[in-house]
């Protein structure tokens, strides 16, 4: 995974509440075995008309904004289903960090798993960043995570939280899975534990 | 065992299961959990098993884990093979990493195979107080066996496969409670889709829901199935019911659950899974169960809900902009106008299926409305037996030459329409009345439009070719 430190970017604005995993990437790209070039289906159906053209009113088509790195979005984002495939698609097209008012606990998981940061911000921050997105390359924004910041173009700077453990795996682009086995030990104990005291599992 | 393990004060069932579960944890709170019971379906597992391949690990506890194929599979005779070739190789994929890791799979000839969600309670994989993950959201459905289940992403997929562990912290408690007796007609969908809609789609976030009161404890195992099915609706990843007779009943004999002995220790300790008096939690939220209607979604999201007897709410209510608009744009997909009375919406498609209602009840529902009728002559109606046992069990009814005689097709088991990813879907515009658990723009074809309802409610606007309020119902 790759390590997330520091990132300065134009930031789509996408004003829409409850996007959920089915419009980040529908169902038809997940028919892959591999986890990259699903960026073809990122947003398909508001990125691209029926005829397979693309749809230049949507906010990643307009020139400004077709190299945005982060996202800007309204409340609940990623609610759905649990497919990977949509943080794979956003890191896929270059999204590396995703700002809303909430976020579906799955997809907010996900996105650790994947070198991306999710921001959660409050409304009234949510508006001042949108604002600045839809300045486009007038009004880019600034995310540190060792700081925990986000700076806007005009000085503002928003401090936000982030649970610990998760900064430091992401800082370092650490993989869990390898952090865990070094704890076999304490999961074969458990298990041989549990074989009295739980046997019928 | 953790620090976090607590026996002087009141908890919660939640709290006791994630207690019995943590192997270690770290001083912020982050835990390293145990994993039970690990379901594996064919679109979310690729990658997961490449990464160990890549990484040269093994799976930690192959008996743990139970592979089935659910979400690509035709629904039409299968046994000449799947057609789309994509489909096809994903399904093969699953074959060949169940074989080379050792874990069980049933196949799509197999007649266990079904929907994942279906299957893992059918065999009795699903026990109370155990840790149930899948890479799917919809694993909060096994949480009605009083199991602290829920849906995770592939790379934690190929954490639980590599250590049979998942790094995780603690959610907060959240409690619904639907008192008094269900009026005829209204049933276990009608009652969650209820909560989503008195809670909203992110009510539930950060949260794990138990369902308690009246309402809940007189639903059959079925009925909390499909009301913890749809808990991921209303934003928590996991929703649990306390387990109680009708659990161990219905439980008793299934291929994976104890025998004997083990049986009788297993049910002492599952009666020690209630939450007890006075235990905290975050949030509580209330309803009255007599005074549910049956419910239709009119837009785009599992949280627009209405009675049948309502009409389409007006957005020009709502005073957030963003939220305005929201649902400004789900009545222009949908194609509805405020004010237009739900009993006058025509529709041409129905399904009934799915991990939320494709269980023998929900066909002996649908079956009880539609006998002696025709479906309507706009209509085209399928049904999807959400696993090989429940088609099985079905026919062996009679609900099959019920469907067949009133015009309803009567399909091979597989999770179908209810997300559209074989060939099942709805043609751009078309409008249908499902049993599913999302009406996403484009979940069931692209421009398809989804209204959310009960397999009774779907069955009779089959017949009638609109919607109409089964408590009329003949
Ligand atoms: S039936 Fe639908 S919701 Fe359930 S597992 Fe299949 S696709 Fe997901």
């Amino acid at each position: 995974m790759d390590k997330f430190t520091q990132l300065t970017s134009v930031a789509a604005p996408l004003e829409i509440v409850n996007i959920d995993t089915d419009m980040i990437i529908p169902k038809q790209f997940l028919k892959t075995i591999k986890r990259t070039g699903l960026s073809r289906g990122l947003f398909a159906e508001l990125r691209f008309n029926e005829d397979g053209s693309e749809n230049t009113d949507f906010v990643l088509n307009k020139p400004a904004y077709r190299k945005a790195e982060i996202l800007v979005a309204g409340d609940n984002f990623g609610c759905g289903s649990s497919r990977e495939h949509a943080p794979w698609a956003l890191l896929d097209f270059g999204i590396r960090c995703v700002i809303s008012t909430s976020f579906a606990d799955i997809f907010y998981n996900n996105c650790f798993k994947n070198g991306i940061l999710p921001i959660r911000v409050t409304p009234e921050q949510l508006e001042l960043l949108l604002d600045n997105a839809r300045r486009g390359e007038n009004a880019r924004l600034t995310v540190d995570l060792e700081a925990q910041t986000i700076s806007a173009a005009d000085g503002e700077m928003i401090l936000f939280d982030i649970d610990p453990f998760r900064k430091h795996c992401l800082l370092n682009g650490l993989d869990d899975i390898g952090l865990t086995m070094e704890k076999t030990g304490e999961i074969t104990d458990y298990e041989t534990r549990n074989t009295t005291e739980r046997p019928w599992v | 065992m953790s620090a976090s393990q607590n026996h002087g004060n009141p908890r919660t069932l939640y709290d006791k299961i994630w207690d019995d579960h943590v192997i270690s944890e770290q001083e912020d709170g982050t835990c390293l959990l145990y994993i039970d019971r690990h379901l594996v379906h064919e679109v979310t597992s690729p990658q997961a098993f490449e990464g160990l391949r890549v990484a040269g690990r093994k799976v930690h506890a192959p008996n743990r884990t139970l592979a089935v194929v659910d979400h690509n599979v035709p629904t039409t005779d299968r046994s000449k093979g799947i057609d789309d070739p994509e489909s096809a190789q994903q399904v093969e994929t699953l074959a060949m990493n169940a074989r080379d890791f050792g874990v069980e799979y049933y196949n799509e000839l197999d007649m266990r195979q079904g929907i994942v969600h279906v299957v893992g309670p059918e065999q009795g994989f699903t026990l109370p107080g155990t840790t149930i993950v899948c890479g799917d959201s919809h694993t909060s459905t096994h949480g009605a066996f009083g199991a602290l289940a829920h849906g995770i992403g592939t790379s934690e997929v190929e954490h639980v496969l590599a250590t049979q562990t998942l790094i995780q912290k603690k959610a907060r408690n959240m409690r619904v409670t639907v008192d008094g007796q269900l009026p005829e007609g209204v049933s276990a969908k009608d009652v969650v889709l209820a909560i989503i809609g008195e809670i909203g789609t992110s009510g539930g976030t950060g949260h794990v829901i138990e369902f308690a009161g009246e309402a809940i404890r007189s639903l059959s195992v079925e009925g909390r199935l499909t009301v913890c099915n749809m808990t991921i609706e209303g934003g928590a990843r996991a929703g649990m019911v306390a387990p109680d007779e009708k659990i161990y009943e219905y439980l008793k004999g299934r291929p994976k659950t104890p025998r004997g002995d083990a049986w009788d220790a297993a049910v002492r300790y599952w009666d020690s899974l209630r939450t007890d008096d006075g235990a905290f939690f975050d949030r509580e939220v209330v309803l009255d169960g007599a005074r549910l209607p049956p419910i239709v979604t009119w837009g785009t999201s599992p949280e627009d809900v209405v009675s049948v007897t309502g009409v389409v709410p007006d957005p020009d209510q709502i005073a957030d902009e963003m939220k305005r608009q929201a649902k400004w744009r789900a009545l222009d997909y949908i194609g509805l106008r405020p004010g237009t009375k739900i009993t006058d919406v025509e529709i041409d498609r129905v399904f009934i299926g799915s991990c939320t209602n494709g269980r023998i009840e929900d066909m002996r529902a649908a079956a009880r409305v539609v006998a002696g009728h025709k479906v309507h002559e706009r209509v085209k109606a399928m049904i999807v037996p959400g696993s090989g046992l429940v088609k099985q069990q079905a026919e062996a009814e009679g609900l099959d030459r019920i469907f067949r005689d009133a015009g309803i097709d009567w399909r091979e088991p597989g999770c179908s329409m209810c997300l559209a990813m074989n060939a099942d879907k709805l043609e751009p515009g078309e409008r249908c009345a499902s049993t599913s658990n999302r009406n996403f723009e484009g979940r069931q074809g692209f421009k398809g439009r989804t209204h959310l309802v009960s397999p009774a409610m779907a069955a009779a606007a089959a017949i009638a070719g609109r919607f109409v309020d089964v408590r009329d119902w003949r």
